[in-house]
């Protein structure tokens, strides 16, 4: 059972690295606006730019 | 959707969504109300993005006229306002007020569309802020802000930097704190499960390591994350006062400390596990109480309402200045529209001062030369000259922030810190006694473990919990009313509060809805003479009156001529029409007030204009459910209104008209030493002293995104019937953290049993804690729905 001591500290060292990550996170100001991003994934992508080519084309 | 779209177009503006008026500008198919709509629509389809009004319908801003912006060429207010400059990028932050939806983000942050020199922009949509990185080399700040302008967005640049005052708003290192302490906690319970659920032999093993790596998770949880609490509770004994967090230390180190002796002795367990449980609650209750509303800013003094920058005379030439930078003698010229800075002395020009942030009376006062004018009127006409006689930090208004009288000298003592005094003492009283016990029993390692054993189950971690938990929930429920308050102590003051005082203008009568009512009469040939003349005028009374005419066809008009927030004249068809101020009319007509917009058609007197602020609906009802509160008004206007104010106050109001804002403070402070806890509910910076000096503080504004006087709480206009159920659920959030505090005692009760006997085992304390907390959690949460169904605000 001796492996037991190499699974508990893996499993320390496997909390601080989250840890860590969380602390990166936060410092770099990735958590500081939460609602934008949530509105800013829904919006499409240009259908304009297309028709921009082809009026481009025409002229 | 397409077919919706369509029918909204029909009788809405395409841009602003405003009803059109009959006459109004139609391009590609679509109608606007105004030449601005139509002007931001042309901009933006211009450069594609016409998807703007795709994702929201009707989702513009009313165009709002040009300001002037010379001041953001100054290389010493640019350097003020940037963020980061480095090379050729520069990266600024603006405050936004008109961002409300999703097409003004998408707009915003596709501005690198309109010119390509702007590199990225993104926004915060809760703050409603905008971060431009930008190519200074290719368009100056001063475009960058005009470009905005043009689409609609005019950032807010004032003297109290909005934008950077936001950001520490939270505690940042606390959210780290209560991560690690997350972290601790978790791994704490995990290597103290096989204690919980008794040793086998296999497991006794690794007893020696657990105990070990518990203490040193405990290490980081007493002395980072618990911290703050030593701090406090030091400098709160070196000032001999008790408050809350010294029995939180006190806890605190002598958990930390029994767990130590006891792993480094191998005699037991330790209590790292409740050592760690209670940091980690704790500062979820800390952070709870720290939490504030990120759209709106409760710390605005006179700087939010005054600009950057004023334009001076220097030897003839304008030069806009700093306002920071103002000395004695300087000459400013204050256009049409904007603010005086500074207390001055007036030159030269013709002074129609609006002095409403000043006495709340939205009249203008006429000035003559040599006069002085205060600083935060606001010039109505044409541009005016004057010179400076006192620094802005020392002027008559913004020395209602220098006053010393403000809050701290008024003793604010939260329930919890008096509640803390006798706590502790009982705590040590009970600690001692069973120690003392155990020594005269001469069993001296009962005594000890009596003694820590007492202290830890005696935590007033409940307390510390009870009352985030129970005001955060009353805040929610506030807010879904429109009453915004600024933390949870302020909650605390609201229920304490026996007097009331009101504002008038503002705060009983309406801003937003102000009916306009024609003295005189009209027939319907000369109305659209006056609405001919009324369309050239991008003043807000005359698009209001234009409004109200509602007529289909113009006249072409002859010799135009605008006096700049005074009056229109023109001629049509060879008869002169004149709309305006009293003072400019041609001839002197006898008996006529003398506000509002008097029309005269071929030098025939027709009558005015009125507009009269509306009073807002059931204030008779809420002065009736006030009754238990002794009110008071206090008005910065004439008692114009008196007949009217009476018959919605009871008779023991007592009322005071004509208060300028020192004296609004001063009564206030005469209030509250006569031992009044006093409620001030206004709107202007005109109320801002009494505001700030009262011991509640409530803004009532029409439009949360308004600016609003610095105070404890803002409040929607249309949410001011509420206020007595506001008031008393606050009271009951009161009651309900004392009841929390009853049953927290029952649980120490049985705690102490056991503590006292020395036989407390680490999981008694490690599983009485968290139930207690839950308890106390679930009581508050429900005990504060039910009162809040009760006064009606669910």
């Amino acid at each position: 059972m001796n492996i037991l001591y190499f699974l508990v500290g893996s499993s320390v060292l496997m909390a601080l690295i989250f840890l860590g990550a969380f602390f990166w996170a936060y410092k770099t100001g990735q958590n500081d606006d939460v609602h934008t991003p949530g509105i800013r994934i829904l919006f499409d992508d240009e259908p304009e730019n297309q028709k921009s080519e082809e009026d481009h084309f025409l002229s | 959707m397409e077919d919706e779209k369509n029918i909204t177009i029909e009788t809405l503006c395409y841009h602003c969504g405003e009803d059109l008026p009959k006459l109004n500008h139609t391009f590609d198919n679509k109608k606007f109300c105004c030449s601005g709509c139509l002007g931001v629509y042309k901009i933006l389809s211009a450069n594609n993005l016409c998807n703007y009004y795709h994702y929201n319908n009707s989702p513009g801003q009313q165009f709002k006229g040009e300001s002037h912006l010379d001041y953001l060429d100054e290389p010493n207010i640019i350097t003020q306002l940037l963020d980061y400059k480095h090379q050729s990028s520069s990266i600024i932050t603006f405050y936004i007020p008109a961002i409300h939806c999703s097409s003004c983000i998408w707009l915003l942050e596709h501005l690198y569309k309109i010119n390509p020199a702007v590199f990225s922009s993104r926004i915060d949509f809760l703050k409603k802020q905008v971060t431009i990185s930008y190519n200074h080399e290719e368009i100056s700040l001063r475009q960058l802000v005009e470009m905005l302008n043009q689409i609609g967005y005019e950032p807010l640049i004032s003297l109290q930097d909005v934008v950077k005052a936001h950001s520490s708003s939270v505690d940042k290192t606390l959210v780290l704190k209560i991560a690690t302490a997350g972290f601790l906690m978790g791994n704490v319970m995990l290597f103290s499960f096989p204690e919980y659920f008794g040793l086998s032999g296999l497991e006794k093993k690794f007893q020696y390591l657990f105990g070990w790596l518990n203490l040193a998770f405990s290490i980081p949880a007493a002395f980072f994350c618990g911290r703050d609490y030593f701090v406090s509770a030091i400098t709160s004994l070196k000032h001999k006062h008790v408050n809350l967090d010294t029995p939180l230390a006190l806890i605190i180190a002598v958990l930390f400390f029994r767990t130590a002796f006891e792993i480094v002795l191998n005699t037991g367990p330790g209590f790292a596990d409740t050592l760690t449980g209670l940091v980690f609650l704790l500062l979820m209750g800390k952070w709870l109480k720290q939490r504030t509303y990120h759209h709106i800013s409760f710390d605005r003094d006179y700087r939010s309402y005054f600009p950057i920058a004023v334009t001076t005379l220097e030897n003839g030439k304008e030069k806009p200045v700093s306002i920071n930078e103002i000395q004695l003698g300087d000459r400013l010229w204050i256009r049409n529209g904007e603010l005086v800075p500074a207390d001055a002395i007036l030159m030269k020009g013709d002074a129609w001062m609006d002095m409403s942030f000043v006495t709340g009376e939205s009249e203008p006062v006429h000035k003559v030369l040599g006069e002085i004018i205060y600083a935060g009127g606001r010039q109505t006409t044409e541009a005016i000259e004057l010179e400076v006689i006192k620094p802005v930090s020392q002027s008559y208004l913004t020395g209602l922030w220098n006053n010393e009288n403000y809050k701290n000298a008024v003793e604010k003592e939260t329930f919890n810190d008096s509640v803390a005094k006798f706590f502790s003492l009982g705590v040590f009283i009970i600690a001692f006694a069973a120690t003392g016990y155990w020594l005269f029993q001469d069993e001296s390692s009962k005594a000890w473990s009596a003694f820590t054993a007492v202290i830890i189950v005696a935590c007033p971690c409940v307390l510390a919990l009870s009352t985030p938990f129970t005001l955060s929930a009353i805040l929610s429920v506030f807010d879904k009313k429109g009453f915004y308050v600024k933390n949870t102590d302020a909650v605390e003051e609201l229920a304490k509060c026996d007097t009331i005082v009101f504002d008038k203008t503002g705060t009983l009568t309406s801003t937003e809805n102000a009916a306009i009512s024609f003295g005189g009469h009209l027939e319907n040939d000369e109305k659209v003479l006056v609405a001919s003349l009324l369309r050239n005028s991008s003043h807000p009374l005359s698009r209001q009156i234009l409004k109200t005419l509602d007529v289909d066809h113009f006249h072409p008009l002859k010799d135009y001529r605008e006096v700049l927030g005074k009056g229109l004249a023109a001629k049509i068809d060879r008869r002169s029409i004149y709309a305006g101020h009293l003072s400019m009319l041609p001839i002197t007509v006898e008996n006529i007030s003398k506000s509002g917009v008097h029309i005269l058609i071929d030098h025939v007197y027709k009558g005015h204009f009125d507009v009269e602020q509306q009073w807002r609906p059931g204030l008779k009802q809420l002065m009736l459910d006030l009754s238990k509160y002794q009110i008071h008004l206090l008005s910065g206007d004439t008692d114009k209104d008196l007949w009217r104010l009476k018959t919605i106050f009871s008779t023991a109001t007592k009322m005071k008209f004509r208060q300028s804002p020192h004296e609004k403070l001063n009564n206030i402070l005469a209030l509250q030493q006569s031992g009044k806890k006093v409620m001030m509910l206004g709107d202007g910076l005109n109320d801002a002293g009494g505001l700030k000096q009262s011991n509640f503080g409530i803004a009532i504004t029409d439009n949360i995104n308004n600016f609003t006087p610095g105070c404890d709480a803002i409040l929607k206009g249309s949410s001011i019937n509420y206020l007595p159920h506001f008031a008393q659920l606050s009271k009951d959030g009161l009651k309900i953290i004392k009841a929390s505090f009853a049953i927290a005692t029952a649980y120490n009760c049985v705690g102490i049993f056991y503590a006292v006997q020395g036989t407390l085992y680490p999981l008694v304390a490690a599983v009485l804690m968290p139930i207690s907390t839950v308890t106390i959690i679930c009581f508050t949460t429900f005990a504060t729905r039910i009162y809040a169904r009760k006064n009606k605000l669910i």
